[in-house]
């Protein structure tokens, strides 16, 4: 029983109360409060880090009480950490400081506006580390609640219907995976809604699924998990989302509650009903693809920078969700590291539309042009982003990218192959935008005046430019740590699924 | 010794009645007959003030429960039950008529209508639930439905110069005298087709006899009918939205409550110690009327403008997820009824209480468009109907989920899947009708509006209580989910 990842949830809660109990605050001090406790939360969520043993192939810093035990409900608190969820934890703790920073802007209702922040921040960090089914459930739907007030009241224009729109799909999604998962306590037996315990037992053929009840719940956690990705045919929420959304509201979208959906797919979805997913690999592999392509040229034309990053998503997660369904150790990796590397480089993207849409109130590329001679230090930040996004080695886009086309390959040429073309339309709607905002001529008048990027945004954006090009330079600190635990996850698929002869098997760089 | 022959006077001295376990009810009964009394003698404007003596006479009752709490028997001739299930639902009838007899207080004030009557109506309402939730005797449960059903006919009409008071009156009424036919009727099969009217010896009849009688089944399906008006079972469902929308606002809390969940234990009190036999049949019954009921409700709900008819269109569709626990036949199932109806009580009397504050007099602001912008004219009025309405629409950490996945895993248990999934698309619809008023709330345009919104505190501590109560039993379930078990004896 250790108690590093139960404080981990508490940091966050205690800053909520404590910015809801403050009598009489400024909008500063309740501001300096919020970023605060996510600092602190960051700082601990490093001692995580540095305690985490890579070696090991269980759960770590494991948590496991009971909840509630009644008759024949068995319901526990079971938190843990394996080499998956670490980094997404640390992403998040790590984009959250960022994204109050990004938020200084904010002029009303800025008490309710940080609580839902820190609720949000709770909820993300409680799914990530949940190992009961019911446990990650609620915290899965409790973090709703606050990007729904964060987009619906903070938003855009059209916000009430993005807000609307995101919190209906995600809830259709999430209701079904309710009821698989109350049906797979069932056919547990009724002992536990544990992950761990169930896992096990499937593994070691305690519980026999039938084909059908495996591909019916299977299903239910998809679909669940796929309209949060989102991948391609539920993936319309989005764009309204994101575009709506405050800065910080796209910047944890995209960075990650996009991930909770791919994680859950790798979490949930793979070891629980592996015959399912092997079925299901190639029309999962055929939409992830799909949607690579088609949020690529969808991205091309959009006239908003905003909601070309959106798309962008769609198209970069398709990648994740490609490599995670070809069962291929690098791909697999490769998809947990993109998960991370898209947090960062989508996460700042949005970020720097939210500092020039604070100044212009603008994010239509018409409006822009030439911006890089009067805002030089913020078109090289931007770059840098877009660089890491397109892939360009040396940056984080790269390793995940690369990891993820190189292991599909060796599984099924095709799709790497149709894949890749994901690249490139990424490079063309990327620069092309980068074109048309920031080179030629400063043409609108109310662009030359434009100050640049000020202390608290520089502060914003170095350490997201550190990381971007540590992981890109040294990823083997993210993936030495990935690696037992994805290999799990290999290991469960192989249990059901022969070892093709080809398959070459990768050790870390 | 002849059981139905009458006590000759000698022997009234050896027959034990049992007068304690009837306590609460005596209690009840005699503080709505003082406060009848005393009504002449306390002058039109201070009437208000009898829900003292109401609120005195619920907690005497409620001490007198717990008293017997652990004792469990028959009593009065083994008409009335005293076992965990019905003193748990008492409990229930108790904290709901409380709240009700609050906001009562606060109502007549308000309306200026004030007549102390109100509040006897209300205990003798409450004691017929009573007699209901305990029976164990078809002619007690009808006595008791009817001792609830007369006194709440007349208090939807207690608005004696407003024609929609009027119009819910008289429509409850003729339905109410319908069902209560349909559910005589029954019970004169019943008794036709087993000699007795005693839920034991029915259920005994029942379990010996070789084949189950037409008449039997026949029976059974009217008194499921008479039931099913009360609780507003799809396709009976029909004088609810208007006597809820007609009926003033703590009336139409009690009906969406106690009444509500008086008549639901009932019928799981009948349907599992009476009929537990004919399970196959009922399960069927109910299982249509649960899709129906759901689906009808959530979608009608879905187009209403006046927040108090959204409400009773939502209460309808909790009604079906009620029957899903109906419907499965097991002991989750009863526990999650049990279970839901606390979290029920707590989340619709809380919503109840807001919607009569905003309403102001004459339940002036009673479209959900009025609520445009409460979130920063009142944000208590606003954080706390946004947790009553998540929980309504089921949302984690609070108990309406809990609820949920309780009544969802009976079902589940049954393996009555294809009900499952309707109850999780009827649930997805209901969020949209519940986030309507949250988004009105808190995040469309809004214009300052003149009149305020003043809060008693009375109104206060129990908009805190059913707050406080819906997030704790939906983030600690164990302690009610186990009392729920525990209720569960039968």
């Amino acid at each position: 029983m250790e108690p590093q990842l139960i404080t981990l949830l508490l940091i966050p809660a205690v800053g909520s109360l404590v910015i809801a109990l403050l009598p009489r605050p400024s909008g500063r001090s309740l501001k300096g409060v919020a970023l605060l406790f996510t600092v602190l939360a960051f700082l601990y969520s490093l001692l995580l880090v540095i305690q985490f043993r890579p070696q090991l192939d269980t759960m770590q810093f494991v948590k496991n009480i009971s909840w509630f035990d009644v008759g024949t409900f068995h319901v526990r608190f079971h938190l843990g950490l394996d080499g998956i969820s670490l980094f997404l934890v640390i992403l998040t703790t790590f984009l959250m400081p960022l994204a109050i920073l990004a938020s200084w802007t904010i002029k009303v209702k800025i008490r309710s506006y940080l609580l839902f922040m820190l609720w949000l921040e709770m909820g993300m960090i409680g799914v990530f580390l949940s190992l009961d089914l019911v446990l990650f459930y609620v915290f899965w739907e409790v973090m709703l609640i606050p990007m729904y007030f964060l987009i619906g009241v903070w938003g855009g224009e059209r916000r009430i219907y993005a807000a609307v729109k995101f919190f209906l799909y995600t809830m259709a999604g999430s209701l079904l995976m309710l009821g698989a998962l109350i049906a797979l306590y069932f056919l547990n037996h009724a002992r536990d809604f544990d992950l761990i315990q169930i896992t096990d037992r499937l593994t070691s053929g305690e519980i026999v699924l039938s084909p059908l009840t495996e591909i019916l719940l299977f299903l239910a956690f998809f679909i669940a998990f796929a309209i949060k990705v989102p991948l391609f045919p539920f993936h319309t929420w989005l764009p309204d989302a994101h575009v709506e959304a405050p800065t910080a509201g796209s910047v944890i979208l995209a960075g990650v509650l996009l991930k909770m959906g791919t994680y859950g797919l790798l979490r949930f979805c793979l070891p629980l009903f592996p015959n399912a997913s092997i079925l299901l690999a190639p029309l999962i592999s055929i939409l992830a693809i799909v949607g690579i392509i088609y949020g690529a040229l969808v991205a091309m034309v959009q006239p908003d920078v905003k909601k070309l990053v959106a798309y962008s998503s769609v198209s970069h997660l398709g990648f994740v969700v490609l490599g995670i369904f070809s069962f291929n150790f690098q791909a697999m990796e490769g998809a947990t590291f993109q998960m991370l590397s898209h947090g960062i480089s989508t996460g700042a993207l949005f970020l720097l539309i939210g500092m020039i849409y604070d100044r212009r109130h603008s994010h239509l590329i018409k409006d822009f042009g030439g911006l890089a001679h009067v805002m030089p230090r913020y078109a090289a930040f931007f770059m840098v982003f877009l660089l890491s996004s397109i892939g360009l080695p040396g940056l984080n886009g790269f390793v995940g990218e690369f990891l993820i086309l190189q292991g599909t390959f060796l599984e099924n040429p095709v799709y790497a192959v149709c894949a890749a073309l994901g690249i490139i339309l990424s490079a063309v709607y990327m620069l092309w935008m980068y074109q048309r905002v920031f080179l030629g001529n400063t043409e609108h008048e109310e662009n030359r005046t434009l100050e640049d990027l000020n202390l608290r945004e520089g502060v914003i954006l170095v350490p997201l430019v550190v990381l971007a090009l540590w992981m890109g330079l040294y990823s083997s600190t993210f993936l030495r740590r990935i690696d037992t635990s994805i290999q799990r996850v290999v290991d469960r698929i192989e249990q059901v699924r022969p070892a093709e002869v080809y398959r070459v098997e990768y050790r870390g760089p | 010794m002849n059981k139905f022959a009458p006590l000759k006077f000698t022997e009234w001295s050896t027959v034990d009645l049992n007068y304690s376990v009837l306590l609460p009810e005596i209690i009840l009964s005699l503080t709505g007959i003082t406060i009848m009394l005393v009504i002449p003698f306390v002058s039109k404007d201070r009437q208000v003030s009898l829900g003292y003596p109401a609120l005195v006479g619920i907690g005497l009752a409620v001490l007198g429960l717990l008293m017997e709490w652990n004792e469990t028997g028959m009593a009065f001739f083994e008409m009335v039950f005293q076992d965990p299930f019905s003193q748990f639902c008492k409990m229930l009838f108790l904290f709901a008529t409380a709240a009700i007899v609050l906001m009562t207080m606060h109502y007549l004030s308000q309306e200026d209508v004030a007549e102390g009557e109100f509040f006897s109506l209300l205990l003798f309402a409450t004691v017929g639930m009573f007699l209901m939730a305990a029976s164990a005797d078809l002619i007690m449960t009808f006595l008791g439905l009817e001792v609830l059903s007369i006194s709440t006919y007349v208090l939807a009409g207690f608005k004696e110069q407003e024609r929609r008071s009027n119009e819910s009156a008289i429509k409850y009424f003729l339905l109410g005298a319908f069902s209560t036919a349909f559910l005589l009727y029954g019970i004169a099969f019943v008794y036709g087709a087993t000699g007795s009217t005693k839920y034991l010896a029915i259920a005994e009849a029942i379990r010996t006899s070789e084949s189950e009688p037409l008449i039997l089944l026949l029976g059974l399906g009217l008194m499921v009918v008479g039931f099913g008006f009360k609780v507003a079972l799809v396709p009976f469902h029909v004088w609810a939205p208007d006597v809820y929308e007609g009926a003033p606002l703590p009336v139409t809390a009690h009906l969406a409550v106690g009444s509500k969940a008086a008549a639901m234990v009932a019928l799981v009190r009948i349907l599992y110690q009476v009929f537990p036999e004919l399970g196959p049949e009922w399960q069927v019954l109910l299982w249509m009327s649960a899709v129906l009921t759901m689906a009808i409700g959530d979608i009608a709900a879905l187009t209403q403008t006046n927040i108090k008819r959204m409400l009773a269109y939502s209460s309808i569709a909790h009604t079906g997820y009620l029957l899903l626990g109906l419907t499965s036949h097991n002991k989750l199932g009863t526990q999650g009824i049990l279970y839901y109806l606390v979290a029920y009580a707590l989340m619709t009397l809380g919503a109840f209480t807001i919607v009569q504050i905003v309403g102001h007099r004459n339940e002036q602001y009673i479209q959900i468009e009025d609520y445009r912008g409460l979130g920063y004219r009142c944000p208590f009025l606003g954080i706390t109907l946004s947790i009553f309405l998540i929980s309504l629409a089921g949302i984690p950490a609070t108990a309406g989920f809990m609820g949920k996945f309780f009544l969802f895993a009976a079902a589940l248990q049954s393996e009555m899947y294809g009900l499952v999934v309707v109850a999780l698309i009827a649930s997805a619809i209901g969020l949209y009708y519940y986030l309507r008023v949250i988004v009105l709330m808190y995040m469309g345009e809004y214009h300052e509006k003149e009149t305020l919104i003043t809060i008693p505190i009375s109104l206060q501590v129990v908009i805190a209580i059913m707050v406080l109560g819906t997030l704790y039993l939906g983030i600690f379930p164990g302690t009610f989910l186990h009392l729920a078990s525990e209720a569960v004896s039968f």
